[in-house]
C-alpha cells in the first residue's frame, strides 16, 4: 500500500501518540495480570461501538510501519466489516495488509481464531463486545469486580450445572468462559468454543479490546487457558459429520451455506484463507469447482 | 472449653436511634440461642452484626476459626469473612426468596456452596444435593425444578438445605418460620430440631415467637429497645421470668 | 457450484455513492446549506452540540447535513471529530447567575426578583400547523421589551439558600478535579460530578423516559421546577502566562434546577434538595429531564429507599449514551455466522436427542 493514499490531517493509525501510549500502558498491565480486565480511556472512534472500536484502538496503538495486518470477521477476510476495518488502516496508516495468516504480524479478528497455527512473531487482537464473563448472571460491575478480586467463581459453575441439569450438557457454544493462568475468569470474546483450545499455550501474544465497555485484557504467550467444565462433563468442541465441501478439510470450523429453499445446504470452511490455501495445494471437496478445461468441454 | 462465639459489648447506633447496645454473650458448639423481643427491639440488628453483614461501632465478636482459635472477626480479611459465610456458617433468611436463587433449579441452589468451594464433579454435586433434598423432606424428583414453583414451606426447607450442605458449625436464622401457615410451621420446627441435634449445630435464632424459642433453644436472650434485659436457660426464663418486660411477653402469650 | 460472496470493498464504495445521492434528494430542489441549518434548525443544532459534547454550531449544522437530519448519526460524527481535537486548557466554571437571560421562569414562586421572563418558547403555541410557513415569509420583527432586563438575576435556589431551606451545593471534599469521561472510563460508584457529566452527554429521549418514570411512582421525587433559565454566559479561561481570567467568547446554555423535598436524616434537618440539569443551547426538555434523573440518582447518598430503575446508577449511566447504544444495537447487523452456526449445531443435537428419547418412550409403551 503506498503512503500517498493515506488520509491526510490525521496521525499515523488515526490515534494521537499520547492516546496510543495510554493504551499501551493499559496493555502492559493486562499482560502482567493475564485475564484481568484493565479499564482504559477508550476513545470515540469513527466506527460505531460494537463494530470493533476496542480492537481497532488496540491495533492502532501497537501498529508500526513495518507491520503486516490481517483483518478477519467470522474467519473471513472479505466480509464487509473486515474489509471496512482493513480499509481504515490502509487509509490512516498505509501499512501492508495480507489475507495470508502466516504473513501477518498483527491479526485483528472478530469471532474466530485462524486455523493455521500462530507463531511467536504474531499478535492476535480480538474485538470484544462484552468483556465480563459473569455479566449475564450478575449485571452489577461493583459486584463482579469483587468476585474477580476474591476469585469467587462459583456463580459461573452454577450456570454450567444448570445447563447440564436442563439439557444434559453445557449449552454455551461461543464466548465459552475460560480460566486464565489458573486465576482470572475471562470471556474469550464470541469465538466458537471450537477455537478455545487454540487460546491455550499459544505462542502468539493475544490482546482483547472492548471499546464500548472500555476494557482491555490479555493472554501472554504460552499461558495456560482452561475452559470451565466438570470432571464428569469435560469440555468438548463441535464436530461436523461432513468435511468442507470446497477443500475437504475435516479439522476446521465449518459455516453452513443454504443452497436452495428445499433444504439443500453445504458446509465450507469459515476460515477463508485456510480453505484457499488447501484448495491451492490441490485438496478438493464435494462441491469443488470443476477445472476450467473440463468446464469448457462440457 | 472455649466458646464457639464470644460477643463482647457490641453496639450499633443509627444517629439518634439505637440499633442495639452493649450486647455480650457466649455460644458453645452445638448450643442453640434464641433472641426474642418484639419488632424494633434490635434483635435483627444483632443478627446482622454477628454475621458481619454490618460492622459494630464498639466491642468485639470472636469466632473459633478451625485451626486458629478464637479470632476477632473484624481482623479477618473480606475474603476470609466470605469463606466463613459460605462454608462454616449458614444464614437462613426470613423470606426464602432472599436466600435462594429463584432463577436456577433446586439442585443448583443446594449445589452452589459446594461449587463455590471447589466441587467440580457434576454427578457428586447432584448426589449430595439429592441427599440434602431428602433430608429436608423435599421430593428428590423435583431437583431440576425452579423454586418459584415451590410452596413457601418448601422454599424455606430448600433454603435450609442450601445452607447446611457444607456442614456449617454455626447457623443464623432470622424468623425462619414467620411467613408460614401454622401447620407448616410445626413441621418445619420439628425438622429444624432434628437437624440441629443430628448435626450438632450451633445456632442463633431470632424470633418474636416464644413457642419457637421454647421448642428449639437451649438458652434465651430477651431484648428490648436495643438492650438485653434478661438471659438464661429457656425453660427457666419462660417459666419464671424476672424482668417485667419478659413477664409481659410471657403473659401475652396464652399457652407456651 | 458454490461461489463465496466477494467484493465487499466494491459494495461499500457503491453504498457510499447511493447514500450521497439519497442525501441530496431531488436535484431540482436547491441544496440546503449548513448556514441555513444553523440559523433555522437551531434546536436540532443544540441537541447535536449537547450530546456531541462540542459547542460548535457550524460543525453541528454540517454534521446534521451530512447525516441527512439523523440526530444520533450527527452526534456520532461530532463525537468522532471531537476526540481528535487537542486540549488547550480548561475553562473557569461558568457562572449562570451572570447569564444574559433570554428566558427565565420559576414554577415555585409567582413573582420573584427579576420577574418571570417567558422568552421564545413553544409552551403556549397551541400546536396548530401554520400553513403560512409553506411559503416564504418576510422576516418577523421581534417585540421590544418595555425596559431592558437586568444584567444578572439571582437564582431561585440561591434565594432559598439564604434561608437555609435549600441544601448548600458544596464541592466534594478536597475539591477534586472532575473526571473527564471522554478520557477516562466510567467506574462505579460514580461521584456526582461524573454522573452529571454522563447525563449532560446522555440521550435526551432516554433521560426523558427515566425522568418521567420518577414522576409516575418509580422513585418518589416530588419535584418542583425551581428555576429554568436560558441565555448567554461568558466563557473564561486563565492563561498560565497571564494569571487572570480572560473571556474567550459566549455560549448559550439552558439550566434547570429542580427542587425536591427531603425528609431529613439523622444528621441533617428536613430541607429542599436539588436536581441539576445543564445543556448547550436551547434545550429545556433535556435540562429538565436531566435534573430529575440527577436527583433520583442521589437516592443512595440521601439514604432514600432504592428500588426503581432511575435510582440505579449502574443502570442509568451505563445506558444513557446514544452513540454507545446505537452502535451496539446496530452491531447486530454484522455477521454472526459463526455464533449462529454454533447455536444451530447445538439445537440440532438437542432435538436429535429428544427425538431419540421420545422414540424410546413410544417403543416402551408399545411393548407394555
Amino acid at each position: 500500500m503506498s503512503s500517498q493514499r493515506t488520509q491526510t490531517g490525521y496521525n499515523f493509525a488515526y490515534l494521537d501518540e499520547q492516546t496510543k501510549r495510554m493504551i499501551r500502558r493499559a496493555l502492559l498491565k493486562a499482560v502482567a495480570i493475564p485475564g484481568y480486565q484493565v479499564p482504559f480511556g477508550s476513545r470515540e472512534m469513527p466506527l460505531p461501538y460494537g463494530w470493533g472500536t476496542g480492537g481497532i484502538q488496540v491495533t492502532a496503538s501497537i501498529l508500526g510501519r513495518d507491520d503486516v495486518l490481517k483483518v478477519i470477521d467470522q474467519g473471513s477476510d472479505d466480509t464487509t466489516n473486515a474489509v471496512n476495518i482493513r480499509r481504515f488502516f490502509e487509509r490512516t496508516a498505509g501499512v501492508a495488509t495480507t489475507e495470508r495468516t502466516e504473513d501477518a504480524t498483527i491479526i485483528q479478528t472478530r469471532h474466530r481464531i485462524p486455523e493455521k497455527p500462530l507463531s511467536e512473531d504474531q499478535i492476535m487482537v480480538y474485538q470484544v463486545p462484552l468483556p465480563e464473563p459473569m455479566g449475564r448472571l450478575e449485571p452489577q460491575e461493583v459486584v463482579t469486580r469483587k468476585l474477580h478480586a476474591l476469585a469467587d467463581y462459583g456463580l459461573m459453575h452454577v450456570k454450567l450445572y444448570e445447563d447440564i441439569a436442563r439439557y444434559g450438557h453445557i449449552a454455551s457454544t461461543y464466548d465459552y468462559p475460560v480460566l486464565v493462568n489458573g486465576r482470572y475468569l475471562m470471556a474469550p470474546s464470541p469465538i466458537p468454543k471450537f477455537d478455545n483450545p487454540k487460546l491455550h499455550m499459544s505462542p502468539a501474544l493475544q490482546l482483547f479490546g472492548a471499546g464500548r465497555e472500555k476494557r482491555v485484557y490479555a493472554i501472554p504467550p504460552y499461558t495456560r487457558v482452561e475452559s470451565l467444565d466438570f470432571e464428569d462433563h469435560p469440555f468438548s468442541v463441535q464436530r461436523w459429520d461432513d468435511p468442507c465441501a470446497l477443500c475437504g478439510a475435516t479439522d476446521s470450523f465449518l459455516d453452513e451455506v443454504v443452497l436452495d429453499d428445499a433444504g439443500g445446504r453445504m458446509f465450507v470452511c469459515s476460515d477463508s484463507d485456510y480453505c484457499k490455501t488447501r484448495q491451492a495445494a490441490g485438496h478438493t471437496g464435494s462441491q469443488s469447482p470443476v477445472p476450467a478445461t473440463q468446464e469448457e468441454a462440457a | 472449653m472455649s466458646p464457639l462465639l464470644r460477643v463482647k459489648g457490641i453496639s450499633k447506633r443509627y444517629g439518634e436511634h439505637i440499633g442495639c447496645a452493649d450486647v455480650s454473650f457466649e455460644l458453645h458448639a452445638g448450643e442453640v440461642l434464641a433472641v426474642v423481643g418484639e419488632s424494633g427491639s434490635g434483635k435483627s440488628t444483632l443478627l446482622q452484626l454477628l454475621s458481619t453483614r454490618i460492622a459494630s461501632d464498639t466491642g468485639s465478636i470472636e469466632y473459633q476459626v478451625t485451626g486458629r482459635g478464637l479470632v476477632d472477626l473484624a481482623h479477618l480479611s473480606e475474603a476470609e469473612q466470605r469463606w466463613l459465610l459460605r462454608t462454616d456458617w449458614g444464614y437462613v433468611e426470613q423470606n426464602p426468596r432472599d436466600g435462594l436463587r429463584m432463577n436456577v433449579s433446586a439442585g443448583a441452589n443446594v449445589g452452589e456452596r459446594l461449587m463455590a468451594v471447589g466441587a467440580r464433579h457434576y454427578g457428586e454435586i447432584r448426589n449430595t444435593a439429592t441427599d440434602w433434598l431428602q433430608r429436608v423432606e423435599l421430593d428428590a424428583a423435583r431437583i431440576d425444578e425452579l423454586p418459584t414453583g415451590f410452596s413457601g414451606g418448601m422454599q424455606q426447607r430448600l433454603q435450609i438445605a442450601r445452607n447446611l450442605v457444607t456442614r456449617p458449625r454455626l447457623v443464623f436464622m432470622d424468623e425462619p418460620t414467620a411467613g408460614l401457615d401454622v401447620s407448616v410451621q410445626a413441621r418445619l420446627l420439628d425438622l429444624l430440631r432434628e437437624l440441629v441435634t443430628d448435626l450438632g449445630l450451633a445456632a442463633v435464632i431470632v424470633t418474636h415467637d416464644l413457642a419457637v424459642a421454647r421448642l428449639l433453644a437451649h438458652r434465651l436472650l430477651v431484648m428490648r429497645q436495643g438492650r438485653v434485659v434478661e438471659t438464661g436457660l429457656t425453660d427457666q426464663v419462660l417459666d419464671d421470668p424476672q424482668h417485667p418486660y419478659t413477664q409481659l411477653l410471657v403473659a401475652s402469650v396464652l399457652q407456651v | 457450484m458454490y461461489v463465496a460472496v466477494k467484493g465487499g470493498e466494491n459494495a461499500i464504495l457503491n453504498s457510499h455513492e447511493l447514500l450521497a445521492t439519497a442525501r441530496r434528494g431531488d436535484a431540482g430542489i436547491p441544496e440546503i446549506t449548513p448556514l441555513q441549518i444553523r440559523e433555522q434548525l437551531r434546536l436540532a443544532v443544540a441537541r447535536v452540540m449537547s450530546e456531541g459534547s462540542l459547542y460548535d454550531e457550524d460543525l453541528a449544522a454540517l454534521a446534521l447535513k451530512q447525516a441527512a437530519g439523523d440526530q444520533i448519526e450527527a452526534i456520532f460524527l461530532l463525537r468522532a471529530y471531537r476526540t481528535t481535537l487537542p486540549r488547550f486548557g480548561y475553562s473557569v466554571p461558568v457562572d449562570t447567575s451572570r447569564m444574559a437571560l433570554q428566558r427565565r421562569i420559576s414554577a415555585a414562586f409567582k413573582d420573584l426578583p427579576g420577574g418571570q421572563v417567558l422568552g421564545p418558547t413553544y409552551d403556549y403555541t397551541q400546536r396548530l400547523l401554520d400553513f403560512s410557513l409553506v411559503e416564504m415569509q418576510p422576516a418577523p420583527i421581534p417585540p421590544l421589551a418595555a425596559e431592558p432586563l437586568p444584567d444578572s438575576m439571582p437564582r431561585v435556589t440561591d434565594l432559598l439558600g439564604h434561608e437555609g431551606l435549600m441544601e448548600a451545593e458544596l464541592p466534594a471534599h478536597g475539591d477534586p478535579a472532575p473526571a473527564d469521561l471522554s478520557r477516562e472510563p466510567l467506574s462505579f460508584p460514580a461521584d456526582r460530578a461524573t454522573r452529571l457529566q454522563n447525563l449532560a452527554r446522555g440521550d435526551e429521549g432516554f433521560l426523558l423516559a427515566m425522568g418521567y418514570s420518577t414522576q409516575r411512582g418509580y422513585a418518589n421525587s416530588h419535584p418542583f421546577a425551581g428555576e429554568i433559565r436560558m441565555g448567554d454566559v461568558a466563557l473564561e479561561i486563565i492563561p498560565e502566562e497571564l494569571g487572570f481570567a480572560v473571556c474567550i467568547g459566549e455560549i448559550t446554555l439552558t439550566e434547570c434546577q429542580m427542587i425536591n423535598q427531603f425528609a431529613g436524616s439523622r444528621t441533617v434537618p428536613p430541607q429542599f434538595t436539588r436536581g441539576y440539569g445543564l445543556a448547550f443551547g436551547e434545550a429545556e426538555r433535556k435540562a429538565m429531564a436531566m435534573a430529575l434523573v440527577d436527583r433520583s440518582l442521589r437516592a443512595s447518598e440521601l439514604g432514600e429507599e432504592m428500588k426503581s430503575p432511575a435510582q440505579q446508577q449502574e443502570f442509568v449511566l451505563s445506558h444513557s449514551d446514544n452513540v454507545e447504544a446505537s452502535g451496539f444495537v446496530q452491531h447486530l447487523k454484522l455477521p454472526h455466522y459463526v455464533d449462529f452456526q454454533s447455536e444451530l449445531e447445538l439445537l440440532r443435537k438437542m432435538r436429535a436427542k429428544r427425538a431419540k428419547v421420545g422414540a424410546g418412550e413410544t417403543a416402551l409403551e408399545e411393548t407394555v
